[in-house]
């Protein structure tokens, strides 16, 4: 409490600042702190790792111990593509941790009034989401890649004794790295969802509402037409890059999926890019 | 330098801000002063680019606060709702921001120091008091070293020994040749801490001056006299031209006229005196009139609020 404003004496009045812009290097920095420095971050992370892997052991397991009973259909089906059921049965409940950071990493700054503080310190607004966007983007990819192989490699050693398969067969490593890909984009939608809505509840809510329910449900719409709007839905054409074979019903390929999945939660970041500059915060 | 022109913003069709032009200058506190409602926060949202305006322009040393570069080290701004992620630490906030203007740690150390919260930066600003939030908003307001202060309602939530700190703090930073506007809704506190004032009811200008300006031209002078023989000297003054109403006990209340003229005529009649004091209305009472006709909540409600008093007692019989 000494020195006033602690090291200058006399401020320069004038505009000239420094001369260079805001780098987007240190927004990316300081996006990593305020990741790192929340316990929302942890706890989901911990919940996405522990649940996707637990239900991998789970329900690889159940299957494996259940074999024989097993309906020939279903054994024929996992037979065919043993790599998307072994990362399926994880993610399916393992996306739902990233779904909720994803829109909270975003919708948490509005309900604590951050958002504020961020956008008096990058008032231009945009490079600020861009940061944020690349800095989840990034943490949710490298932790999903690992979090599939591991997952893979759990699956892989339950399922030899009855469905031999390898990281070497056909399409199997570009769907266990797919498996990664798609919980980073997923992670991107959500925190598009949350920025838009821009509250957490709801985000939440909407994004697992969609994903979990709404999503599926179009499966039971009647025929092409159905059919088609379920095959371009967003979580559901992206999963389509977590399996190693293309199934017979599949209007689309892994990589068509994912593009799909690309062109949805672009859009939904082009909205919320533009309802950022626009509203009031 | 902190340049409004013709600042104006609706919420539906609510008029926040209306018209308002006014400049704040560096080196002097310059006190932003209004009833609840008046518009301070919305003004002080639309200079630093929070909230955009229907009409009119606000800039911070000649530039849009948005196009600034670095802002944090231009403006340091402390605003009336909390801005702090609860779940983060106050060291983790103010580092994320410094790290967005290319702040070092060492900046980041001082001014945890400067404002008293070394012992609990490491602690979740949600469990801080209101106290220490304010101290930490401040803290965020001064990392970048900034020549322009904007500070919304900085005392609210502090006890007697933060206020009489920000008051000093302010007049300090000031006396550093910076611009610094402080938003209040409290005459008293201003009067004693700002050196300019810029008073809005509903949005619209009422006063610019000088804070010793507002006080000679807004609060009326009275003398208060004390005589055994208070009638006679009434008479007396009236008959010179001032005006003096007695409240009893001897005591006159004299207005329009100096207190050494009427000490002068009491002794030309030879009038004993028992007290003679000029007086000053109350500031605050005077910051209430002016603004009254636009006092957005509370005063309009109070009047028929009396007359409906009775109401449920009597529906209830």
């Amino acid at each position: 409490m000494t020195t006033a404003a602690g090291t200058t004496g006399t401020p320069a009045a004038a505009p000239a600042a420094p001369p260079h812009r805001t780098g987007f290097l240190r927004l990316v920095r300081a996006e990593w702190t305020k990741i790192r420095s929340v316990r929302s971050t942890f706890w989901s992370l911990i919940a996405m790792v522990v649940v996707d892997l637990g239900f991998t052991a789970l329900a690889v397991g159940l299957t494996v111990a259940q074999w024989d009973d097993t309906d020939p259909g279903d054994r024929a089906a996992i037979a065919a593509d043993p790599t998307s059921m072994i990362l399926g049965s994880g993610f399916f409940l393992g996306q739902l941790a990233i779904c909720v950071l994803g829109v909270l990493v975003i919708a948490s700054e509005y309900s604590t009034g951050m958002i504020r503080a961020s956008l008096l310190a990058v008032p231009r607004r945009l490079p600020m989401l861009w940061a944020k966007a690349l800095v989840f983007g990034t943490l949710v990819l490298v932790l999903g890649v690992a979090v599939s192989f591991v997952s893979f490699f759990i699956g892989e050693a339950f399922l030899d004794s009855k469905v031999p398969v390898s990281i070497g067969d056909p399409g199997v490593l570009r769907a266990v790295i797919g498996g990664g890909l798609y919980l980073a984009m997923l992670g991107l939608f959500a925190m598009a969802v949350g920025a838009i809505l821009r509250h957490p509840a709801g985000g939440i809510t909407g994004v697992i509402g969609f994903v979990l329910v709404l999503a599926p449900l179009t499966q039971l719409l009647p025929g092409s037409f159905g059919d088609h709007v379920h095959a371009y839905l967003p979580s559901e054409a992206g999963h389509l890059i977590a399996q190693a074979h293309q199934a017979d019903g599949d209007l689309l390929s892994p990589w068509q999926g994912y593009g799909v999945f690309a062109l949805w939660t672009a859009l939904l970041l082009g909205i919320a890019a533009f309802l950022l500059k626009r509203r009031d915060a | 330098m902190i340049e409004a022109e013709n600042l104006t913003k609706r919420y539906g069709d609510k008029t926040a801000v209306d018209d308002l032009s006014f400049t704040v200058v560096p080196g002097r506190v310059t006190g932003f002063l209004g009833p609840n409602g008046a518009g301070k926060s919305t003004t002080m949202r639309l200079l630093l680019g929070l909230d955009r305006p229907h009409r009119g322009d606000a800039r911070i040393n000649g530039v849009h606060y948005r196009d600034l570069p670095e802002p944090m080290r231009v403006v340091g701004a402390l605003l009336e709702a909390r801005a702090v992620h609860t779940g983060r630490s106050a060291y983790n906030h103010l580092l994320c921001l410094a790290q967005t203007q290319g702040i070092g740690r060492k900046r980041l150390d001082e001014v945890i120091e400067l404002v008293g919260l070394t012992g609990v930066a490491r602690k979740r600003a949600g469990g801080f008091s209101l106290g220490m939030g304010q101290r930490l908003g401040i803290a965020a307001a001064l990392l970048g070293d900034p020549a322009v202060l904007i500070l919304d309602e900085p005392v609210n939530g502090l006890d007697p020994e933060g206020i009489v700190w920000i008051r000093t703090l302010m007049q300090r930073l000031a006396a550093e040749g910076r611009t610094v506007f402080v938003s209040s809704h409290l005459m008293n506190e201003m009067a004693v801490t700002a050196d300019h004032l810029i008073v809005i009811g509903r949005g619209r200008l009422i006063a610019d001056c000088s804070t010793e300006e507002f006080i000679e031209r807004s609060t009326e002078k009275t003398v208060a006299v004390r005589s055994p023989d208070a009638e006679r000297l009434a008479g007396i003054v009236a008959a010179e031209g001032g005006k003096a109403d007695p409240s009893g006990d001897g005591l006159l209340t004299v207005t329009h006229m100096e207190a050494a003229r009427v000490g002068e005529l009491a002794a030309a009649e030879g009038i004993v005196l028992h007290e003679l004091t000029p007086r000053r209305g109350s500031l605050e009472q005077a910051f209430m009139e002016l603004t009254r006709e636009s006092v957005e909540y509370g005063r309009t409600e109070a009047p028929a609020a009396e007359p409906a008093a009775p109401a449920p007692e009597g529906g209830s019989r």
